[in-house]
C-alpha cells in the first residue's frame, strides 16, 4: 500500500534511469543518509564509534570491493587481507613522507597504489580460473605480508615491527589516534564509504560494470560479443583493490590506529571480507552492507550474551564463538545462499502487493 | 662431494617433507574429484582426528574420564576411524545434503564455516594446548643411512613416506576394483548419469568424506608425531593447496608429484635462496612456484583439461 510505484510517471530518460526510479527508496536513503550525518554523530560515544560502527563501516567498503571484483566480474579472490595491508602501509608511508598534504588525498593515493598492486596480482586471472584462481591469489596474500614483515622500510623501522598511525588533522580537526572525538572518526569514515558506494552503485550499472558480469556469467561468451576479458578482469582487479585499499587505510588508521600485518591482515581478514560478500549477498551493493553488519555485529552480540548474560569465561567463549559463527554461516548458506541482501529484494516484494498477496 | 651430499640431503628432506604435504593434499582431491566441493575443512580434519586419537591413548582426555582406562594404540587407531567416519556421516547429513546444487563458491564457504565448527569444537572438547603424541613411530636420524651414507634422514619422515606409499596403493586399488570404487568414479565423472544407473549420491558422498577423514588421519598422525598435536595443524591446508593447484584438482597422482615438486622446492630454495633475502620464505614459495607452473598449464600438472562451450 505504501511501498508502491503506482502513479510515478517518468518524463525523460534521465528519471527512468535514475539510481533509485521508486520514490519511496529515495525517501528511504534519504533518511538513512540524514540519520547517518546529522543524527548519529550527536549521540555517538567511544564505545559505539570504536567497536561498532567504524568497523562496520569500513568491513563494508572493503566487502564493496571484494564482490567487485568476486560478486560482479567473478574473480574470486583470497588476498584481500593483503590489498588491505598494502593501503594501510602506503597510506602509513605516505603521510610520512608528505604530513602536509591532506589526508583524504593521501588516502585515495593509497588507494591507487594498491590498484596498481591488484592489477600486477591479477594477471594470471587471464590464464588461470575458478578455484586454480582462488588459491593463486593466496600468493598475493602470503608474500605482500612477508614482504611488510621482512622489510624494515616499510614499517619505519620500528622495533617492534608494528605501524602506528601519526595523528592527522583533516581540516582542523583531528581524525586519527586517541585524541580524536569518536564523532570525527566516525563522520570522516561514512563520509569517505557514502561517495565511494555511490560511485560504486554507478560503476556497475554502467559500460563497465555490464562488461564485468558478462565475463563473469560466460568469459567466452563475453569474449565474442566483443568484449576484451584482459581490459573487463584487470579493470575489476583495479578498481576493487583500490576500494580494498582505502578500506585498508581507514581500518589501520582510523579504526585500529596501530598494527603488525602477521595478525591485522592475516588470511582469516580475508575470509571474513570473503564471508561478508557471500552472506550479504553476491553481486549486490546492499549486501556488503548487510554482511558486514551480521560479521562485525554477531561476535559483539555473542560476546555480551555469552560473559555478560551467562557468564560464561572468556576463553570458553572465544571458542564457543568461533563455533556459532562458524554454524550460522552453514545455516544462512543452507536458508539462503543468494545472501541477506535477496532477503531484503523478497521482503519489497511482498510490501509491494501487501495487503493483497494475490 | 661434501656440497653435493648437502645438496642431496636437503632434496631428500624436501622429498620426505613433499609427501606429509602431498598426504594432506590427497583428502582434498578425493573429496572434489567425487563431489566438486573444494574441502577447506580438510586441514581441521586432520587436526580432528589427531585430536581424537591422542584423547583415546592419554590419561588426561575424556576416554580415560569416563572409562578409567587407555586404549592400545592398535585399537585406539581403529577407534578414530569410526569417529571420522561418524564425523562424515554428520556432515553429509547436516550440510552438505541441503547444498546439493548450489554453486562450487558457496559450497566452499559452507566448508570454510566447516573448519570453523570443527576448530571451534576441538578446543572446546579437548583444549587448545599442545598434545605430544607418540604412536611408537620411531624418532631421530636413521642410523644406517647415517653410517653408511653419511646421510642425514629423519626415521619419522621414511615411516611417513612408507605409510603414504601403503595408502595410494590402497586407495589406486580401492578405486579401480571395488565396486563402490567404480560407483566413485562414476559420480566423480557425472552426477547425473551416475543417479540413474541407481548410484545413491548421499551414500558415495558419506564413503569419499569417510574416505578422506582416514586420510585425514593419517596426516594427522604424522604431523602430529613430528610437531605435537595443536592447532598450528589445521594450518597445513595452507601448505597443500599449492601442492593441489600444482598437481591439479581431479587427480591422485598429481597430489602425491605435486607434493614432491613443492617439498623439494621448497626446501632448496629456503637453504640457497632464503639467505639472500632474509628467510621464512616457505609461507609463500610454495604458492609462487606453483604460479609459475599454472601459467604454463592452467589445470595443473595432471588436472584433467578444463573444455568450456558457449
Amino acid at each position: 500500500m505504501f511501498y508502491r510505484e503506482n502513479g510515478q510517471f517518468k518524463s525523460s530518460y534521465s528519471a527512468d534511469q535514475a539510481i533509485f526510479p521508486i520514490a519511496q527508496d529515495r525517501v528511504f536513503v534519504i533518511g538513512i543518509l540524514l540519520i547517518a550525518f546529522c543524527g548519529v554523530p550527536f549521540v555517538i560515544n567511544e564505545y559505539w564509534a570504536n567497536a561498532i560502527l567504524v568497523p562496520l563501516l569500513v568491513y563494508a567498503l572493503a566487502g564493496l570491493g571484494l564482490n567487485i571484483l568476486t560478486g560482479y566480474c567473478g574473480q574470486v579472490s583470497l588476498g584481500t587481507g593483503a590489498f588491505m595491508a598494502v593501503g594501510a602501509y602506503a597510506s602509513f608511508k605516505l603521510v610520512g613522507f608528505f604530513p602536509e598534504v591532506n589526508y583524504l588525498i593521501l588516502i585515495f593515493v593509497s588507494g591507487l597504489v594498491t590498484a596498481a598492486v591488484g592489477v600486477v596480482f591479477g594477471l594470471p586471472s587471464l590464464r588461470i580460473k575458478g578455484f586454480y584462481l582462488a588459491v593463486a591469489t593466496l600468493a598475493a596474500q602470503f608474500f605482500l605480508i612477508w614482504l611488510f614483515n621482512k622489510v624494515g622500510w616499510f614499517y619505519d623501522h620500528s622495533p617492534t615491527g608494528m605501524i602506528t598511525v601519526r595523528p592527522i588533522d583533516f581540516f582542523g580537526v583531528r581524525v586519527t589516534g586517541p585524541e580524536a572525538t569518536p564523532a570525527a572518526k566516525y563522520l570522516f569514515t561514512l563520509t569517505i564509504i557514502a561517495t565511494l558506494t555511490l560511485t560504486a552503485k554507478n560503476i556497475v550499472r554502467g559500460r563497465v560494470g555490464r562488461s564485468w558480469m558478462a565475463i563473469r556469467d560466460m568469459d567466452i561468451a563475453a569474449e565474442l560479443i566483443g568484449i576484451k576479458p584482459l581490459q573487463a578482469k584487470l579493470s575489476a582487479f583495479a578498481v576493487s583493490s583500490f576500494y580494498i585499499g582505502v578500506a585498508g587505510a581507514l581500518y589501520f588508521g582510523v579504526y585500529l590506529g596501530s598494527a603488525e600485518p602477521l595478525e591485522a591482515f592475516d588470511i582469516n581478514q580475508s575470509f571474513y571480507v570473503l564471508f561478508i560478500i557471500i552472506i550479504g549477498g553476491l553481486g549486490s551493493i546492499l549486501g556488503a552492507f548487510l554482511g558486514a553488519a551480521f560479521i562485525v555485529l554477531l561476535p559483539v552480540l555473542m560476546k555480551n550474551l555469552m560473559v555478560g548474560g551467562f557468564g560464561v569465561a572468556s576463553g570458553t567463549a572465544g571458542h564457543v564463538e568461533i563455533l556459532l559463527l562458524g554454524a550460522l554461516i552453514i545455516f544462512f548458506l543452507i536458508v539462503e545462499p543468494h545472501g541477506l541482501a535477496r532477503l531484503w529484494q523478497i521482503a519489497k516484494e511482498k510490501l509491494r502487493l501487501w495487503p493483497f498477496p494475490h | 662431494m661434501a656440497f653435493d651430499l648437502f645438496l642431496l640431503e636437503v632434496v631428500i628432506s624436501g622429498l620426505m617433507t613433499g609427501v606429509m604435504y602431498a598426504l594432506v593434499a590427497l583428502g582434498f582431491v578425493l573429496i572434489f574429484k567425487a563431489s566438486g566441493v573444494f574441502n577447506f575443512a580438510q586441514g581441521v580434519l586432520a587436526l580432528f582426528a589427531a585430536l581424537a586419537l591422542y584423547d583415546f591413548l592419554a590419561e588426561d582426555g575424556w576416554f580415560f574420564a569416563v572409562f578409567g582406562f587407555t586404549l592400545p594404540v592398535w585399537l585406539a587407531i581403529p577407534a578414530t576411524a569410526l569417529i571420522m567416519i561418524l564425523l562424515a556421516w554428520v556432515i553429509e547429513r547436516a550440510v552438505l545434503r541441503f547444498l546439493v546444487k548450489q554453486e562450487e563458491i558457496i559450497l566452499f564457504m559452507a566448508t570454510i564455516g566447516l573448519a570453523f565448527v570443527l576448530e571451534g569444537l576441538g578446543d572446546l572438547l579437548f583444549g587448545s594446548d599442545v598434545k605430544p603424541l607418540d604412536i611408537g613411530i620411531p624418532q631421530g636420524a636413521s642410523d644406517w643411512l647415517l653410517d653408511n651414507f653419511n646421510l642425514y634422514v629423519e626415521k619419522l619422515e621414511i615411516v611417513a613416506a612408507a605409510t603414504a606409499a601403503v595408502l595410494v596403493t590402497a586407495l589406486a586399488i580401492f578405486f579401480q576394483k571395488t565396486r563402490v570404487g567404480r560407483a566413485l568414479r562414476a559420480v566423480a565423472d557425472d552426477h547425473q548419469a551416475a543417479l540413474s544407473v541407481g548410484i545413491s549420491l548421499d551414500k558415495i558422498w558419506v564413503i569419499v568424506w569417510s574416505v578422506s577423514g582416514i586420510v585425514a588421519l593419517v596426516a594427522g598422525i604424522m604431523w602430529g608425531s613430528k610437531s605435537g598435536v595443536q592447532f598450528s595443524l589445521s594450518l597445513i591446508a595452507l601448505k597443500a593447496l599449492p601442492v593441489l593447484i600444482l598437481g591439479g584438482f581431479t587427480s591422485v597422482p598429481g597430489a602425491i608429484v605435486g607434493g614432491l615438486i613443492i617439498g623439494v622446492g621448497e626446501k632448496v630454495a629456503e637453504v640457497y635462496v632464503g639467505p639472500l633475502v632474509g628467510g621464512a620464505i616457505e609461507n609463500w614459495f610454495a604458492y609462487v612456484l606453483a604460479l609459475g607452473f599454472l601459467l604454463f598449464r592452467p589445470q595443473g600438472l595432471f588436472g584433467e583439461r578444463i573444455i568450456e562451450r558457449v
